[in-house]
């Protein structure tokens, strides 16, 4: 399938990465190129087959229900880029 | 006596064992080896102090007569598993600045192990790559060289660090993670052992994700015994991954019977590509021969998906990367661009954070998740996904263990391949199904192409039988005598 | 039907609540970090709840437990197999880019709750469905000019967000359907409810039509933190739609948030983007798969529910349809009206159990509410125990006071915190049932209006209250009512 640059552009925005325009002509043929050869899978048919979503033959294991983690704010916040007064720090955002 | 650096890590073992030297000579001349190569920028992370300190314990338990099943042995970490309080990059700018406040469970167990650790070691970014020339922090070289061509080439990818690490003698073991063959593969391009385990046997708690359903970290090695002794040290049930198999793991050294009597092997007709190099094909026939000459029967299978196990990855990877990737946001680590707003400094830290192939990946696995496309491309690559496992199952009624080339081609030159994906993505054609079903693959270097490169035969068994991977890898191993050395190497030439 | 009216006719509104009822657990859905309301910024915060590299969720088997138990109590479905989804999104709250959330199969599937309509009739309103989720962490928006602060706590704590069915018509049913949900958590020991701490959260969903047209555009009204404001924001929110689709307008299918200041509802700013949630299974966790017998132990230790409550209120206490819906709205009234029942016929083992019954209820539902509405405080927190309450109503039944008395001993309970008993005895309230000091009151009282005593005899009954009440002044109320009246009549006849 062939993506036209507003796909692109929309998908850019909802993956939250900055595409200059000038990009979006070359990324569209790149990503068209990649789908276009994935769509050879169309050749098989998968009717009644069940989706595979891991290999894990298992089910999901529980933990118990206790404390055994936080209490830490200094090691939660050592990497952020921007803190202050035990808070993450983020450009304002209105809602 | 071997120079330190070119021990396997069993010899290694050995000669501490007979005190012949200590684990601070073998920290010593690891140490050394890696300032020595710097060119091939293969360690994004020297530690030697830590190494150090850790080849001091490692003495005083070996002189307690204690120790455990890697004392003193220097490894190398492949820059994906976060090391606490050591910067871990995953190969990425996003990353850059980041140090973990946690240990991964495998480097952990590693460290348990009484593993000494050298450094971290360059990998393509987000484990996003078959060349090693995606990382921010520049391109790994390859320590062979094509005859008479002194053009550098790739060791390979993701674990290109990893794989050009242990082939220059740096380190006597590194880590590796293989998502679509990140370990099989440079291990063939760098003419090592290595081998992806069956997905849930080795923990992925504390590795950057690259994609959660077929991740799966793994040893490399120079022998496969040396794998064997260090999957053993690797692997293991974790409660803090869900996906961590509740199993107890075998002794895998003691698997290295050589006896493969009676095992019927798999050759998968599909596995024979249009094009393929006629000297890899040679170099099949040839394993065919030495696994029948020690007693197996090489059995034709077919693997009828086989073809579309590219493709199928090539919409789950990438979609589950999009996912995992979505953490890097400026917020609580690694790099922010300044923004006006909130969506600002995502757009502009994520464009700036990541490189072109890391964005194509998330790009398109957006796109496959997005809506009114995700049934024709995410369902349909799940259900291909059990096509391609249900094959191996029925194979797996037949035979013990399936024998295929690692990769298409020997070594390519940095810059080759670069400005076409698709041809790029074709690196992993052998490797890939065996990700997709979750089983466990070995690559063992089995002879020399043309122009001197190494190539690796692959080895592929069923789910949690790694022990019959690395036996016959062992049989491999033994019947190649592989023993050609790169042309740059810690040590100095061969 | 419901309807309100525009200036077209009249119009019908549609309403279904999606209700986020936090679970109660002492650790987070996929972490090991705490719950508690109110900690310090970021210190209830594992490195799986800010989303670091490499960090995996490990599912809580008590909040599965505490979900399984809400759904059985909703009289749902219970799922034997659901799956986790990952609903994917950028937000400063929510570390990992996604909300791990189940989609397309929740563990619990359709169920109903009844609501008791103040005029006495039921409705029954459907539930959709309820599944897991993880919270947000909180976004604090006024700390300063340039920066949105984070604050982690909540990311991670176990949700269960409730969907109706679009079955509810007027803001007074929205407002019963909340007050029943809440109750139903509350007595299930699966939320608290508190709306203030945001333990409960309701999303709202109102469109308008026209009777048996078809449905209309909905908004959906995000977060409203109380019962009250649910209930303006739905008036609001309707006439709004029915104003602009009256002056030829429609309606944009949006999301919009309720100002509690100024009463009305407005779009919501950050949810401007078309929203694409590509949510697909979270492939860090398996299938959730339950075992039909340990859903079935859950189901043997679910409590009685305030329906099945009234019922036996009613039925097996003859209480009123009214009083026992007042008595089981809340679990600590019932709980409350039940122990102090418990108590009284144990102390009372010959009064008739049905008039022990009512007498409890009269109690509680009069004096003790109004005084528990009084103090602010709660049932738990009150002075006044069910034991206090069961000893008052002993010590009318053994005329140790009067009813008359026991209002005052009541208010003095409340003052003081005192047991009925030690206040009788403190104050002196003994009721006087000594015959002869009575005979000596009322000779004395007759003695003093001769004057009355004659109109009497000659026909004038109605003074007999004026007796009664000169007797009981002299004995400052402590006469026994009945002995007063009984030697009075003798007394008088002369
Ligand atoms: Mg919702
Ligand atoms: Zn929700």
């Amino acid at each position: 399938m062939a993506l036209d640059k507003a796909t692109v552009a929309r998908i850019a925005t909802l993956a939250r990465i900055k595409v200059p325009e000038s990009d979006l002509e070359r990324l569209a043929g790149e990503l068209s190129g990649i789908l276009t050869w994935i769509e050879q899978l169309n050749e098989v048919s998968t009717d009644g087959v069940e989706p595979m979503a891991s290999v894990a033959e298992m089910t999901l294991p529980m933990r118990e229900d206790k404390v055994t983690d936080g209490g830490q704010p200094e090691k939660i916040l050592a990497n952020a880029p921007q803190q202050a007064l035990g808070f993450f720090l983020v450009p304002k955002v209105v809602e | 006596m071997a120079a330190l650096t070119d021990l396997t890590i069993a010899e290694a073992r050995a000669g501490l064992r007979k005190k012949e030297f200590s684990a601070r000579d073998l920290a010593e001349a690891h140490i050394a080896a890696v300032a020595e190569t710097r060119q091939l920028n293969a360690y994004l992370v020297e530690t030697p102090e830590r190494a150090l300190e850790m080849a001091k314990r490692s003495d005083e338990k070996l002189a307690r007569g204690q120790g455990g099943a890697l004392e003193g042995m220097p490894l190398a970490i492949k820059d994906l598993f976060c090391t606490e309080g050591i910067p871990t990059t995953a190969g990425s700018r996003i990353l850059g600045g980041f140090t973990p406040p946690y240990e991964s469970t495998v480097t952990a167990k590693l460290w348990a192990a009484g593993a000494v650790m050298l450094g971290k070691v360059n990998m393509d970014e987000f484990a996003m790559g078959s060349s090693n020339t995606t990382s921010a922090y520049g391109a790994v070289e390859n320590p062979w060289r094509r005859r008479g061509d002194n053009r550098p080439l790739v060791p390979g990818g993701s674990s290109g660090g990893s794989a050009a690490a242990v082939a220059a003698r740096t380190a006597l073991g590194a880590t590796g993670t293989d998502t679509g063959g990140s370990i099989r593969q440079p291990a063939s391009f760098a003419g090592i052992v290595g081998i992806k385990p069956t997905y849930g046997r080795c923990s992925r708690w504390g590795i950057v994700a690259f994609a959660s359903s077929l991740d799966q970290a793994g040893p490399m090695t120079r022998s496969v015994r040396d794998a064997a002794i260090m999957l053993g040290a690797m692997a293991g049930h974790d409660p803090k991954d869900s996906t961590s198999a509740p199993l107890p793991v075998p002794d895998f050294e003691a698997a290295l019977t050589g006896d493969i009597r009676g095992m019927k092997i798999g050759n998968p007709r599909e596995y024979r590509l249009d094009g393929m190099p006629a000297e890899i094909e040679q170099l099949w026939q040839q394993g065919i021969s030495w696994l029948k000459a020690a007693g197996a029967e090489p059995v034709d299978i077919s693997l009828k998906m086989t073809k579309y196990a590219l493709p199928a990855y090539y919409i789950i990877a990438p979609a589950e990367a999009s996912s995992n990737l979505a953490r890097y946001d400026g917020v609580r680590f690694g790099l922010r661009v300044p923004g006006e707003s909130l969506d600002e400094m995502y757009e502009a830290t994520r464009a700036a954070g990541f490189g072109a192939e890391v964005k194509r990946r998330i790009l398109i696995g957006t796109y496959v998740l997005s809506a009114g496309y995700y049934d024709a491309y995410y369902l349909k690559a799940q259900k291909l996904r059990a096509l391609i496992a249900q094959d191996f199952a029925e194979a797996f009624k037949t035979v013990d263990a399936i024998l295929a080339p690692t990769a298409p081609s020997a070594a390519f030159a940095i810059g080759e391949n670069s400005d076409d994906p698709i041809a790029m993505y074709l690196n992993d054609v052998f490797t890939v199904p065996v990700n997709l079903a979750g089983l466990p693959g070995i690559s063992v270097p089995a002879g020399l192409s043309g122009e001197g490169l190494p190539l690796g035969l692959q080895v592929i068994g069923r789910a949690f039988d790694e022990a019959t991977v690395l036996k016959v890898g062992d049989v491999i191993e033994r019947s190649a005598g592989f023993t050609a050395k790169p042309q740059f190497m810690a040590g100095g030439r061969a | 039907m419901s309807l309100i009216e525009g200036r077209t006719g009249s119009w019908e509104v549609i309403i279904g609540l999606e209700v986020h009822a936090q679970v109660i657990s002492n650790a987070k859905l996929f972490s090991g970090a705490a719950t508690a309301f109110g900690a310090e910024p970021n210190t209830q915060v594992s490195t799986v709840d800010a989303a670091f590299p490499g960090m995996l969720p490990v599912i809580n088997r008590i909040c599965v437990e505490q979900a399984v138990r809400t759904g059985l109590g909703l009289k749902a479905e219970i799922n034997l197999v659901s799956v986790f989804d990952r609903k994917n999104y950028f937000y400063a709250d929510l570390p990992a880019g996604y909300q791990i959330s189940q989609y397309t199969r929740p563990i619990v599937g359709k169920g109903e709750i009844v609501l008791d309509m103040a005029d006495g009739s039921t409705r029954t309103i459907g539930i959709t469905r309820l599944h897991l989720e993880q919270d947000a962490g909180k976004s604090l928006h006024d700390q300063h000019a340039e920066y949105t602060y984070v604050d982690l706590n909540r990311a991670g704590i176990a949700l269960m967000e409730i969907v109706s069915e679009p079955d509810l018509r007027t803001a007074e049913e929205a407002g019963a359907y909340l007050k029943k949900l809440r109750s139903i958590l509350r007595y299930l020991g699966t939320c608290d409810g508190n709306m203030e701490e945001g333990s409960m959260r309701c999303d709202c969903n109102v469109s308008v039509r026209k009777p048996g047209a078809p449905l209309g555009t909905r908004c959906e009204i995000k977060n409203v933190n109380s019962i009250r404001y649910v209930m303006q924001a739905i008036e609001h929110e309707a006439r709004r739609q029915v104003e602009i689709i009256e002056d030829g307008g429609k309606i944009d299918q949006e999301t919009r948030l309720f100002d509690a200041n100024k009463g009305v509802t407005r779009p919501m700013r950050s949810k401007e983007h078309a929203h694409d949630y590509r949510y697909f299974p979270d492939p860090d966790l398996l299938p959730l798969v339950l075992d039909g017998k340990w859903v079935d132990g859950i189901r043997k230790g679910l409590p009685e529910l305030p329906d099945a409550k009234k019922t036996r209120f009613e039925s097996a206490l003859g209480l009123s349809a009214y009083n026992a819906s007042v008595l089981v709205a809340e679990k600590e009234s019932a709980d409350l009206y039940e122990s102090a029942l418990a108590a009284v016929a144990k102390a009372a083992p010959g009064q008739p159990k049905a008039k022990l019954a009512v007498d409890v209820a009269n109690l509680v539902m009069g004096d003790y509410f109004a005084a528990l509405n009084a103090s602010g405080k709660s049932i738990a927190d009150f002075q006044v125990t069910p034991a206090m309450l069961a000893e008052l109503l002993v010590l009318q039944y053994d005329n140790t006071i009067s009813g008359r008395l026991a209002k005052d001993v009541f208010a003095a309970m409340v003052e003081t915190g005192k047991s009925p008993s030690a206040l009788v005895e403190e104050r002196g309230l003994k009721q006087v049932t000594d015959t002869g000091a009575i005979d000596g009151a009322i000779d004395a009282v007759l003695k003093a209006n001769g004057d009355k005593v004659a109109e009497y005899r000659s026909g004038k009954d109605k003074l007999f209250g004026f007796f009664v009440g000169q007797v009981m002044k002299a004995t400052q109320g402590k006469a026994n009512p009945a002995l007063v009246n009984e030697r009075l009549k003798q007394k008088l006849a002369g």
